[in-house]
């Protein structure tokens, strides 16, 4: 069968797949860095094409504007001269050229070279182990690789999100490649599950799930599918948080009255309690440094964001300006919080820088919920409603660049950017 | 006010064991005592004692009053105000009705699932619900039930009765529904 003819087919199968996420971007980036990235020698042995791969990655990433390369005969590779004047005529900033070669022992390696056509100078070039099943997963690193060559910065382009997906009366749990392909469920129930979150190592998500008529925490294994409860005490359980360590889960508990928040091992032992209010006390999440934990509380009559010792202690108030502004999620670098506010009745995604206090609502949508930084602070993926139906969107965090991540039958909800996998 | 309520219900039930008690005893004993003053004569069998069949004491299963819509312990639903945790008069008898039951049926539990409208965080919507099953909770408890008959828990704004993004629609989600063992 001729390679492109098997392209069409990975085409029209991927637009066919009912479940998966499509992206559609609704805003980018005011400078956008012009890139080519050439085809890759020998890359239609093993579609999906590695290039496409890449600059579809690039493209979505708000940071660069992919360049229509013309055919070459012959193929740019990684050991080809470049000529630079030719592509600072085609007004490309940087150049991506590599190869797909098969390696004697039946495996195959991605050869990618970045250069840097203004500069006219060799930024940097990597091989990357590839199997016939993984040209996704080896595009993906491959436009990591680029993308760190240029920005430096981590690309989040081989990292996973997770998000739920009612569909009729069903609630899936489900994770996907980080532009929403190569979706998989972990757990479809009847009964709404919630607030799904990585582990930092990025084998197990703990969530909630409301199976047993209440809400009970659970922390599931995704290579395995094993489910251990981690918290099921009178009452409900909710609102898991990972410590960066991964060591110890911080919950919602209401087994002594009210919701209070308390912190263990993953496995529900060693159980601390670490509020103590009359208040509802909720969404608790670890700052990076694992020093802090910020949660929503109403102690001062209206939600806010408070934070307090990650041992529990004296509490600090966060979140000033409005009647209701929860769901704190810090960025990884520590330095801002994003959370949820209510603007004149609409529930928007803001963004408070931590040392000057100051805040951006960095949205336009008005049903917005859960923000989920990406883990090179990036990008943040959030929940919200467009025309009826929950969709996941994306906005960088200086709200310019907007992406929204739909599926043709279904709600899509609760999202949770998982970390960088090494 | 619990400490007050209980010596009396634990009075009460003791009247009406008491009473049953009496009743039962009454029925044989004299008849199996013989007269000893007697002159011998044909020999008088004693009637042997003849077993009631007490229709009055077999209660029918209490649990068909929950289900028996002519019975207000069929109303499981208790609606509350935005933002409010308050039990509203009009639930007054409802939440008596229900405390009255659990008191005399200890072997009975109840869950309470609170539920919030679907605005704003999800996990905060589970602490308000909370705030609303706690609240029916302690009433029970104020009157009479025991705290390990009724576990509270939150559905947060998972579980709405109705789905359109209106008021008239949110008031309905605002609830707590009251389920007993058996029905969860």
């Amino acid at each position: 069968m001729p390679a492109r003819w098997w392209f069409l087919l990975f085409g029209f199968a991927a637009a066919s797949a009912w479940a998966q996420l499509a992206i559609e971007i609704t805003g980018a980036g005011a400078q956008r860095t012009p890139i080519a990235v050439a085809p890759f020698a020998g890359e239609n042995a093993l579609p999906p094409s590695l290039s496409a791969i890449i600059r579809g990655d690039l493209e979505r990433s708000g940071v660069f504007r992919s360049l229509e390369v013309p055919a070459l005969q012959p193929s740019l590779t990684e050991a080809s001269s470049i000529n630079y004047a030719e592509w600072r005529a085609r007004l490309a900033d940087a150049l991506v050229v590599g190869s797909l070669v098969a390696l004697p022992n039946g495996r195959f390696e991605t050869r990618v070279r970045v250069d840097d056509v203004v500069k006219q100078s060799r930024l940097g070039a990597v091989a990357l182990p590839t199997t016939k099943e993984g040209m996704r997963a080896v595009g993906h690193r491959a436009a990591d690789y680029v993308y760190e060559k240029l920005t430096g910065e981590k690309g989040v382009f081989s990292t996973l999100i997770a998000y739920v997906v009612k569909r009729g009366s069903a609630y899936e749990l489900q994770i996907a490649d980080a532009d929403g392909l190569g979706d998989q469920t972990v757990l479809k129930s009847f009964e709404p599950i919630i607030s799904p979150t990585w582990s930092p190592d990025g084998k197990r998500l703990a969530y909630v799930s409301f199976e047993n008529k209440k809400p009970v925490v659970y922390v599931h294994s995704i290579a395995d599918a094993k489910r251990t409860v981690a918290a099921n005490f009178r009452g409900s359980n909710s609102a898991p948080a990972w410590s960066p360590d991964g060591s110890r889960l911080a919950v919602t508990l209401s087994r002594e009255g009210g919701s209070q928040i308390f912190v263990m091992a993953p496995n529900g032992s060693g159980l601390k309690r670490l509020t103590s209010s009359a208040a509802i006390d909720t969404e608790p999440r670890f700052s990076p440094d694992g020093r802090w934990i910020y949660f929503t509380s109403d102690r001062g009559g209206t939600p806010q964001v408070y934070r307090m010792n990650a041992t529990g202690g004296e509490v600090q108030r966060i979140t000033f300006e409005g009647s209701y502004n929860v769901t704190p999620r810090p960025s990884p670098d520590g330095k801002t919080l994003a959370y949820i506010t209510r603007n004149g009745g609409k529930f928007q995604v803001a963004l408070l820088d931590l040392a000057n206090r100051q805040v951006q609502i960095i949205t336009d949508s008005d049903r917005d919920e859960s923000p989920s930084f990406a883990p090179n602070g990036r990008m943040i993926l959030l929940a919200t409603v467009i025309n009826g139906r929950g969709v996941l969107s994306a906005v960088s965090a200086d709200g310019r660049v907007k992406q929204r991540l739909t599926t043709p039958a279904g709600d899509v909800r609760e999202p949770a950017w998982g970390p960088f996998i090494d | 006010m619990s400490t007050r309520i209980l010596p009396i219900i634990a009075a009460t039930s003791l009247v009406a064991l008491f009473a049953a008690c009496s009743t039962t005893g009454d029925a044989d004993k004299p008849a199996a005592k013989p007269d000893a003053a007697a002159a011998p004569a044909p020999e008088a069998t004693a009637r042997k004692p003849a077993p009631t069949v007490d229709l009055t004491s077999r209660r029918a299963d209490p649990s068909a009053m929950l289900k028996d819509p002519n019975n207000i312990l069929s109303k499981r639903q208790i609606f509350f105000e935005y933002d409010k945790f308050e039990i509203q008069s009009e639930y007054k008898g409802l939440v008596e009705a229900h405390a009255k039951y659990l008191r005399e049926n200890p072997a009975a539990k109840m869950l309470i699932q609170g539920n919030a409208d679907e605005r704003g965080s999800r996990e905060y919507n589970v602490g308000l619900g909370q705030r609303r099953s706690d609240t029916v909770k302690r009433a029970l408890i104020l009157l009479g039930a025991k705290d390990g008959q009724i576990e509270s828990v939150s559905l947060g704004e998972e579980k709405p009765m109705c789905s359109d993004h209106a008021e008239g629609c949110w008031a309905k989600n605002r609830r707590d529904d009251m389920l007993y063992n058996g029905e969860y």
